[in-house]
């Protein structure tokens, strides 16, 4: 049980990668990065595969148990220095461990992680071959690797937010990879803001939990969730889980924050199969399937997440319906599948959803790698209408992306029929009534995708090519770097499927079994919860219905339908071709081109980018508006306040000075002193002056008496 | 030769107060202006015995206590005087004004 006991070391793995990136990457030479970046990757891989059996070993002695290990606490300690007080009125420890849990839920996404991711390495050292910053491109790489298995391995929401941030921050580095392009750092930025968003609700998310449970550690809480004590539809547990939504919705790009994932497209193509397509974007289903002990006990939020899923399958679709940027249809393409995957979790079909995430892992991973090839052989022509005729020329990216394609749109027989059909299905039967809308909304998506990806198809691979000739001239099949895991992905867009083979097919439904002892009690609450309904779908499950078999026709149908619509409205593209739904309804086209105008919505609404005439709108105008209101009226008031203080004391201080001191207090001084001159006058100092006046009255007395 | 009379005693004394008179009033030298009043203290004391010839010995007693009140003032008025020129280092009566104020 080595392995296993030391899980905590697959992390580690590629963390020493980045590390010797970051010290030493820009001294080593190509074939060195190449060794210690991919090397990590395939040691994280193979520990994983060993592992990973030796859980399974671990699982059949302890049936129905997480193998979980606490290397050491990271937060809080037991002597009660970060204690909290709980909703209610109780004490408890806050505390957070450096805790790796492997669960079957977490082991899936551990396998195709690590199995897809060291796919994806191998392929980048041929396709970055002639790039610049090569090894600051692996040393990303290897980080987001750290970064991704902390998070689906972490045993606490804590730890898988570290994680979580982590896949942001190399999201961020990886799109804004060619920095020295304006549009690849506004969109590293965009990407990065607006997951900060959803990381805002994860986070509240996780203050709730731990307020109302006590502890983040996932055993504790589901152990809590479980035990009764809490009712369904429990307002705090409702208001939690809507706040992980949120941040499920900005790590996987649903509504209303999928706008950075079609941007991220700006990004090295590899890192678009790997983060933005195959791992980093499903941590959000991850964290909901982690959270689903929590989720059955809030059906509103289950509501929630199946209608804004099945709204984003469609809305993402639609827009992918016309696009020409090879990167960008796929880019919506897995926004819509990630609405899929909610759908999934939404109705309660947790193990469809989680599926439907393995399967996706493969053929979206191999379809963007595919692209990849073609914009390589194309010397960065990204622009569909510029391709065409390659299926000759570059057969095997053409056959593998045909595979995926086809596995994508829901063909019998590959990967994505068998997930696809599920999440339709269990979309059909878990709620019945007003649900079947959900179900229709999958349907169409379902059309569209298949139109989609045959168009992709179409417009590059067949008719006659498009380039000019200086393109055309060096076009060439990628090297087998890129090829090698081209074609292993290709196996697994086929084969994955077939583990989840249903009931109804004959098969086991060997995933949804494996994935029982994490799903199993919240199916057993949702029994309890509406009992009859739940019945009903068991028993079509075990007798499957003839529902499910004209679902399944109905489906099939569709992707061929979809499929065949796109090979007749391109495949004379040679020709000068029209889109057909430019043909059919120009405006619809003029809205789906322009994505709706999401974009510039948000421009007016939130970057205040955009304005009115001069008047921005929004929360920026509001801002502006707070803004002028702030320093117009808050501050003219205190300023009007100040300015009469200051006329009242500089009206207080006149009259003090020229009332009170000047008529009232100086004024009787200057009257006396006026009045004083004439007296000053008799006495002038010079004391002989005085006797000659004194001698004169004298003799003046004298006088008067002796002649009188 | 006439005898001596009162009214010729009385006529020195008037010529001697007279004299002192002018001099306090005219001379700008406060130690002369001293002189002169001693002048006037003099004529007093002349006509006081002269009156004394006639009406008993008060004049007399009188014009002791003159004398010495002559004195008293005079070493007052001199030491006034002394300060007075430590202060503006001057004698001159024209300058002596600070009473004024």
């Amino acid at each position: 049980m080595f392995f296993l006991d030391h899980i905590w070391l697959i992390p580690l793995f590629p963390a020493f990668g980045a590390a010797v990136m970051f010290f030493f990457g820009r001294k080593l030479q190509k074939q060195t990065v190449n060794a210690v970046c991919v090397g990590v990757v395939v040691l994280a891989f193979l520990f994983s595969c060993v592992a990973f059996s030796q859980y399974l070993g671990y699982a059949h002695d302890n049936p129905g148990k997480p193998y979980q290990t606490i290397v050491y606490t990271w937060l809080g300690t037991d002597t009660g220095g970060m204690n909290f007080v709980k909703h209610d009125g109780t004490s408890a420890a806050f505390q957070a461990d450096v805790g790796f849990l492997l669960d079957p839920l977490s082991g899936i996404w551990l396998l195709f992680v690590t199995g897809v991711g060291m796919l994806i390495h191998i392929y980048s050292t041929g396709y970055m071959a002639h790039e610049g910053g090569y090894y600051r491109f692996f040393g990303y790489l290897n980080l987001f690797m750290f970064s991704m298995l902390t998070l689906i391995l972490a045993n606490n929401y804590v730890l898988m937010f570290v994680g979580w941030e982590g896949v942001g921050l190399c999201s961020y580095l990886l799109i804004g990879f060619y920095f020295h392009r304006h549009s690849a750092s506004t969109a590293a930025n965009k990407a990065f803001i607006v997951n900060r968003i959803g990381d805002a609700g994860f986070l509240l998310g996780m203050f709730t939990i731990a307020w109302y449970f006590g502890s983040l550690r996932f055993t504790d809480v589901n152990h809590l969730a479980h035990s009764g004590h809490f009712a369904i539809g429990d307002p705090i547990i409702t208001a939690a889980t809507l706040l992980l939504f949120v941040g499920a919705c900005g790590k996987s790009a649903q509504l209303p924050l999928y706008v950075w994932l079609p941007d991220a497209m700006e990004g090295p193509t590899p890192v678009s199969a790997l983060i933005h397509a195959a791992t980093m974007v499903t941590a959000g289903v991850y964290m909901v399937a982690r959270s689903n002990a929590l989720f059955v006990l809030a059906p509103a939020s289950m509501k929630t997440v199946a209608i804004v899923g099945a709204l984003t399958a469609i809305f993402a679709a639609s827009i992918g319906l016309v696009q020409n940027d090879i990167k960008r249809v796929l880019a919506y393409s897995t926004v819509s599948q990630l609405g899929y995957m909610f759908l999934a979790l939404g109705v309660g079909a947790f193990a469809a959803g989680v599926f439907h995430v393995f399967t996706h892992a493969f053929f979206k991973a191999l379809l963007f790698l595919g692209s990849g090839s073609v914009i390589h052989a194309m010397s960065g022509e990204q622009d569909m209408r510029n391709m065409g005729g390659l299926s000759s020329k570059i057969p095997i990216t053409f056959r593998t992306m045909a595979i995926a394609t086809l596995a994508i749109a829901g063909i019998p027989g590959f990967a994505g029929f068998f997930s696809k059909d599920e999440i339709l299905w269990q979309a059909w039967s878990s709620e019945g009534g007003a649900y079947r809308l959900l179900w229709l909304i999958g349907f169409v998506t379902a059309l569209m995708t298949a139109f989609y990806m045959g168009r992709l198809v179409v417009l590059t691979f067949f008719s006659k090519p498009r380039m000019s000739h200086d393109v055309e001239h060096h076009i060439h099949e990628s090297p087998k770097s890129m090829t090698v895991p081209l074609v292993i992905l290709a196996f697994c867009s086929i084969f994955a499927g077939w583990l989840g083979l249903p009931h109804s097919l004959g098969g086991s439904d060997r995933f949804a079994k494996f994935l029982e002892p994490v799903f199993a009690r919240e199916e057993g609450v949702l029994q309890a919860e509406e009992p009859t309904k739940f019945a009903a779908a068991e028993k079509e499950q075990e007798h499957t219905s003839p529902i499910e078999y004209a679902l399944m026709a109905l489906s099939v149908a569709a992707a061929f339908a979809g499929l065949g619509m796109a090979w007749k409205a391109y495949n004379r593209s040679d020709k000068g071709y029209e889109e057909p739904i430019a043909a059919a309804a120009p405006p619809v086209y003029d809205l789906l081109y322009n994505k709706y105008y999401v974009d510039e919505a948000y421009d007016y609404a939130f970057t205040g980018r955009r304005k009115v005439g001069d008047v921005r709108l929004g929360v920026m105008g509001l801002g502006e508006a707070s803004s002028w209101f702030d320093s117009h009226v808050i501050d003219g008031t205190v300023n009007g306040a100040g300015w009469m203080t200051r006329l009242a004391g500089t009206l207080s201080s006149w009259w003090d000075k020229w009332i009170i001191d000047g008529l009232c207090v100086r004024g009787p001084a200057y009257l006396m002193l006026l009045l004083s001159y004439p007296i000053k006058l008799l006495q002038w100092g010079l004391v002989q002056w005085y006797a000659l006046v004194m001698v004169f009255g004298l003799v003046g007395f004298v006088a008067y008496y002796a002649w009188r | 030769m006439a005898p001596i009379t009162t009214l010729h005693y009385l006529v020195v004394a008037a010529a001697l107060f007279i004299l002192g008179v002018i001099g306090v009033l005219t001379r700008r030298n406060v130690v002369i202006v001293l002189m002169s009043i001693e002048l006037i203290l003099n004529a007093v004391n002349l006509n006081l015995v002269a009156f004394s010839r006639m009406w008993g010995l008060h004049g007399q007693v009188f014009a002791i206590f003159v004398i010495t009140d002559a004195a008293a003032e005079a070493a007052v008025g001199l030491g006034i005087l002394i300060a007075f020129f430590r202060n503006k280092e001057t004698v001159n009566m024209d300058e002596v004004d600070l009473l004024k104020w």
